[in-house]
This record gives structure tokens, sequence and C-alpha cells, in this order.
């Protein structure tokens, strides 16, 4: 017994002494990432990986809350000289990091800088179309990518005697009446992320530029475009379907989220990388497959768009090329075939790089669990154009939270549709002309 | 005014107050600095680009029809939040006063909701009233009433009132018990065997007597509806849908943490800091008048 505190005392003291031979040696860097619950574990898992991989490098990994406050903290950070190395930001706030010159890091630069190869071309096209500057250099390094899909409660199709997933919005409505017509769950449908699904997903598969500009890819003075025939046509089906009792408005963001899984809607649309959680709290059997499109607007649906977050280097004054050399080891580290697979199998987000999706497919991932590509058909089913490859839009957040609120008063009836687009574009660009003073001057 | 020499020394006091002072000055004093000068600037989010702007931000504040509405909104929602929490809690204090059995026991159950914090207050509304989880929200849907308050701007308000005033009964319970208390006996004696009914001497003797714990409790509620109900509002709509619960102080934080336009939403800050010294200042100067202390 004495012994065992002697030898363990002995331990102590000599971990004590080696400890700061090694800490001298490992490089330190903070990583703030807004992923809670079952995905922040995974990312903390992946980070240990990384520690242990190598002697030279420590990452620090802090959950900070959501995405929202991740970014917002980090940047008040930046303002105080403080900044963490890499802050996990979503892809909607991509425009106002990407605005931010000297705060940040490029991926590219700090490629170029450290010596350590991260190769744009190994990342999917629309992942890496997403985060990469107008002259195709990868500016943030893609991370949790996922694209929206539609959720089936096949229990609840069966039992209105459907056995075929909708593939358009017309035979999606066909399927919403029978399931009303049989009674098979409480609520039909529902959605969502309403701007994310509805507006950002929607004008990808059909082709119609949510702003001029390519979508702000082509310069800040981007216009809404919301007034567009499209629109409309798609906000008043919605409108339609909610009028007879075929869809309920769950709230915006992530609020509608477990009325899916708790069987109370019989279909959903949202996020590739809520299979962890339909797995896990789903009573039924369930199905996943790309978005429905308007066959009278398109015959054959483009490419849908990413959502989720990337990472970024922030910049500070004090900041040693080990640091920075640091991160770049972690990005190369998240980019190997084997931690990007795993990361995509244990997520639900999609591969990042084509050699993980290929690895994945090789090894018969997709045919054991079917539905888990859905994601990955609909991103990369076409050649992205310059109105699906993705969205530059300054103050993209209060765009979103704008469209959702036009559309809850569409949805309470208190405005008609094309009033709720009219608004919501001229809203929408007010927000863009002062994101644009802003960054301008 | 005798005597007014405590201190003999000026240092000594001033040295008492310093860490009041310090704290009150890097707490209060300089971040509402910052916003007064962050007002008159447009930044970007990283604040590597400033212009001076000067008034352009208030300007472009007072035509943005939205920042009226939520101002509307904001008068609404202390109006009503002060108005039923103040009501509610002197009808309990009256009832509480009474020489009843196990007294203490209603007391301490009285004061207990103050101790929850807003956000937590709102988590267990959401179990009453959310329409797919919440017990009250699921009943009205049954007996077929529309009730969805994530979709109906008119319930959302309801809802975001009653949790906020309810989390606010105990503070006014508490003060009005205590303005009961110090009620003499023998007033109320006096009166009663001048034959003046239980209401009569209610409306006459008690609630005049009352009248400075409601004048201060008016205040404070209405303080308290300004800022201190962003928790409730965050936690159970987020001042949707479209905007119906959004309050001046929801907006503020909107504006500067979410979208991350710091010039208007200082401006904003330093408007609702005007607003509440003005109307502080009016309480005093006018209502403080025709209390009867």
């Amino acid at each position: 017994m004495h012994r065992r505190i002697l030898l363990a005392g002995a331990a102590l003291a000599l971990a004590v002494t080696t400890a700061p031979a090694e800490a001298q040696q490992r490089t330190e860097i903070q990583f703030w990432y807004g992923l809670g619950g079952a995905l922040g574990e995974r990312v903390q898992e992946q980070v240990q990986r990384f520690n242990a991989s190598q002697d030279r490098y420590t990452v620090n990994a802090t959950f900070r809350g959501s995405y929202v406050e991740v970014m917002t903290g980090a940047i008040a950070a930046w303002r105080a000289g403080n900044p963490p190395h890499i802050a996990q930001v979503f892809e909607v706030g991509t425009a106002t990091m990407m605005a931010a010159g000297p705060a940040i890091k490029p991926v590219w630069q700090l490629s170029q800088e450290t010596g350590i190869a991260i190769d744009p071309a190994k990342y999917l096209a629309g992942v890496r179309g997403y985060y990469s500057d107008t002259q195709g250099r990868l500016v943030s390094m893609p991370h949790n990518s996922s694209s929206a899909i539609m959720w089936l409660n096949m229990d609840a199709l069966a039992k209105a005697g459907v056995t075929e997933p909708p593939r358009t919005w017309r035979e999606f409505r066909a399927v919403a009446e029978k399931l009303k017509a049989a009674n098979a769950t409480p609520c039909v449908s529902t959605t969502t992320w309403p701007t994310w699904v509805m507006f950002e997903q929607q004008s990808s598969i059909h082709d119609v530029g949510l702003a001029t500009k390519a979508n702000g890819f082509e310069g800040m003075d981007a216009e809404m475009n919301l007034t567009h025939p499209f629109f409309l046509k798609h906000v008043q089906f919605l409108a339609d379907l909610q009028r007879d009792g075929l869809f309920r408005y769950g709230g915006r963001d992530n609020a509608a989220g477990n009325l899916f899984p708790s069987g109370e809607c019989a279909i959903s649309f949202g996020s590739s990388a809520a299979r962890a959680q339909i797995e896990r709290d789903a009573k039924f059997k369930w199905a996943s497959v790309p978005l429905p499109y308007h066959d009278d607007v398109i015959q054959s649906p483009r490419n849908g768009v990413i959502g989720g977050a990337s990472l970024w280097a922030l910049t500070a004054r004090n900041r040693t090329p080990a640091e920075y050399a640091a991160v770049a080891a972690f990005y190369a580290f998240i980019s190997r075939p084997e931690e990007d697979q795993w990361w995509h199998q244990v997520t639900g987000y999609v591969p990042l790089t084509l050699a993980a999706y290929e690895k994945s497919k090789a090894e018969g991932y997709y045919e054991r669990n079917p539905g888990a590509d859905a994601a990955i058909i609909q991103l990369s089913r076409a050649q992205p154009t310059p109105n699906s490859q993705g969205f530059r839009l300054g103050g993209m957040v209060e765009i979103r939270n704008i469209i959702q609120e036009e559309l809850e008063k569409v949805f309470q009836g208190q405005q008609t549709v094309a009033q709720a687009m009219e608004t919501a574009n001229r809203r929408g660009n007010a927000v863009l002309r002062a994101f644009e003073r802003a960054n301008r001057s | 005014m005798r005597k007014r020499v405590i201190f003999n020394d000026k240092g000594l006091p001033y040295l008492l107050l310093a860490p009041q002072l310090a704290i009150t000055f890097v707490f209060f004093f300089w971040p509402a600095g910052q916003a007064i000068w962050f007002s008159f600037l447009r930044q970007d989010a990283f604040g590597i680009r400033t212009t001076f702007v000067g008034l352009e931000n208030f300007v472009e504040l007072f035509q943005d029809p939205l920042y009226l509405a939520s101002a509307w909104n904001t008068v609404v929602f202390s109006f009503w939040v002060t108005l039923v929490s103040m009501a509610v809690a002197l009808g309990l204090a009256v009832l509480a006063d009474r020489h009843i059995r196990g007294a203490g026991v209603y007391k301490t159950l009285l004061i207990w909701p103050y101790a929850i914090a807003p956000a937590v207050a709102a988590v267990l509304w959401i179990f009453i009233f959310h329409p797919q989880v919440g017990l009250l929200g699921r009943f009205l849907r049954e007996i077929g009433i529309a009730w969805d308050y994530k979709l109906n701007g008119g319930q959302a308000m309801l809802v975001v009132i009653v949790a906020s005033a309810w989390n606010q009964i105990p503070y006014n319970f508490l003060f009005f018990l205590a303005g009961l208390q110090s009620i003499p006996k023998s007033v109320l004696e006096a009166a009663a065997i001048d034959g003046a009914s239980a209401q009569r001497r209610f409306w006459t003797v008690i609630f005049p007597l009352l009248s400075p714990t409601t004048f201060f409790l008016l205040v404070v509620n209405i303080v308290f509806a300004f800022f201190g109900t962003f928790g409730v509002i965050d936690a159970l709509t987020k001042g949707g849908p479209a905007k119906a619960t959004e309050t001046l102080i929801y907006k503020a934080y909107i504006d500067g943490r979410v979208n991350l336009d710091l010039g208007s939403s200082s401006a904003q800050s330093v408007v609702l800091m005007l607003t509440v010294i003005l109307l502080t200042a009016i309480q005093f100067r006018y209502i403080e008048r025709k209390v009867h202390y």
C-alpha cells in the first residue's frame, strides 16, 4: 500500500519534471467550435487523435456555444487582440469573414508560408467552391458540410399506400394528400431551416439566383432576387400546402428538428447531419432522399448547396510561425482520407474529400446505409452554375431571418406572397447595402 | 442638519467609496461611454474599417418602421407585464396578510419563483404552452383552438407577458406584503369602528398608504420589463414570429450580436438609456408629488 503511494508519487514527480521540457517543444493552439452534444464529442475525439499522432503541436478544442456565439466571440476576441487560432464559422458567416482581410489567414497563404501542402483539388467541388475566393484559392478549411435532404417516415407512407418516395413537388403534394386522407400522422409535413431549405437549396436546384452577381461571388454590389417568379411560385406552393393542412410551419432554424424523429410529422426537410439523431430517436422505418423539384421549372435538377461550417485561421500581433504551422498541420490531418471518412460516417456530414467518398463507396458503406449518400448525390449531380455554386452575401444571417419573418407573415395570413417577397427583397437589399458601405469605406 | 461632520478628513470617505466607484466606472460608465462613441461610427464586424458618420445611425433608426414597431411592442409588453404582475402580487399580498393557518408556507411558496432565472422560467413555460409538448398547448389544440405561438404573433405576446409577469410577481408580492404589515393597525381599527366596509377600508385607507411601495414598484417593474426580460423572450420566442415579440432590448441584441451591426446597436442602446433616464425622471418629478408618504 505504502509502496504504491510512493511509486505514484515518484511517477508524479517525474511527470512534473519532464512536463516543462515537453511543453517547450509542443506548440499549443486554441480551437473554438460550436457543435454541441454528440457532434461536439466527435470533434474532441478527432482533436485528441491529432494530438496523439505527433509530438510537436497540441490543439486545445473548446466548445463556445452556438455558431453565432462562436463567431461573435471570436470577432470580439480579435478586436481585443487575443483571438483563438482556429474558429469554426457557419457558412452564412463566410462573406463577413472573407471581407475581414487582415484578421484572417487564408488557407492557401497558410499552406504557402508553412510549406504544409493543402491541395484544393482534393476536396469535393461543391464544398471547395463555397469556401474559395474568386481566383479559386481556398480561403477557409472545409470542416463540416451537409446538404438539405428529404426525410420520410416509410411506415406512415405505407399506411397511406405509398411505396415510392416523391421526386417532384407535384408528386410530393399527391403523397401529402394521401397521408392526410389516411390520417397516418398528426402532421403531414414540416421543414427545418426554412430559408436554407426552401430558398437557398431550391434556388440552387432550379438554377435561379437568390441574388444577382452570381449570388454575391462577383461583388458586394449584388442585389436580392426574391421577387423572381420562381420564389413567388414556390412560396405560394408552400402557403397552399399549409392552408390545406398538408404542411406545418415548425419555427425558425432548427426549431422543427424533433417533429420528424418523434413521429409527429411524416415528412421533413433538413440537414443530412440529422442522421445521427434520427437513427437514435426514430421508432419507425425511415428513408432519406434528395429534395423534390418543380418539374415544370426544370427537368433535370441542378446541384444543391452545402450548409454547415468551415474553419478560419485568425491572426494576432504576437502569433508565431510555429503556431500557424500547427494550424496547417491540423488542417492537413483532418483532410486525410481515413480521418475524413470517419468524420463522414459518424456524423452524417458529407465527406469533404473525393478520396473519403470513393473509399466509403468501395467499402460498401452506402449499400449498408441506404440514403446516406442522398446529400452527396444532390451536391454532385450537376456542374455548378453561377446560381448554384453557393452564396457570398454580406449579412446573410440577417437575410435568412428576414426571409423567415416574411414567411411567418404569409403563414399567418397577414400578407400575400407577392407582398412578402417584395418586402423581403427590399429589406434584404438594405442589409446588403449596409454591409457594402461598412466594408468599402 | 445640525451636525454635518462625521468624518473630519475628506480622504477616508473617498477611500471607502473607491471600490464601489471603480466597479461602477469599469462596468457602467466605461461601456456606456463606448456605446455612445460607437453610436456615431459605422464599422465592419472586425472594426477594421471605421468611419465617423455623426448622427446617421440615429436618423436611420427613426426612419426604420421596424424600429418603431419594436418600440410599440415594448410599450405594450411593459404595460401588461407591470399591470399584471403588480395587480396579482397585490391581491396575493392582501390574502397572505390575513391571519390564516400556515401563512408562512404560503408566503414561502409565493416568493419561491423569484429565485428562478428568467431563462429557466421560460423553459418551464414551454412545457405548458408549447403546441406539441406543452400541457396547456396540447389541451387547447384538442378542444379546437388553433394554438401555435410560434406562428401567431398575438399568442406569442401573450406567452411572453405571462411568463415575464409570473417571474416578477414574487418580488412585488414581497414589497406589498411588507408595505401592508407596516400599516398601523390602529388606523384600520378606527376605520372599522366608523363602519367602513372591508372594500372601502382597502381603497380609502390601505391603498393610499401603500402608494410609496406602489410607486417604487412601478419604477422597478418598468425597468425590469425593459431590460430584465431578455432571457424569457430569447428562450421562448426569439422575438418572433415575424418580430411580434421583439422589444427594444432584444432588437439591440440581435442587431449587435447576431447581425454584427455595432453602430446601429450602439445607437439603440443609447436611445434605450435615454428613455429609461427620462422615464425615471418623469416618475420622480410628477408621480411622486401625488404619492402619500
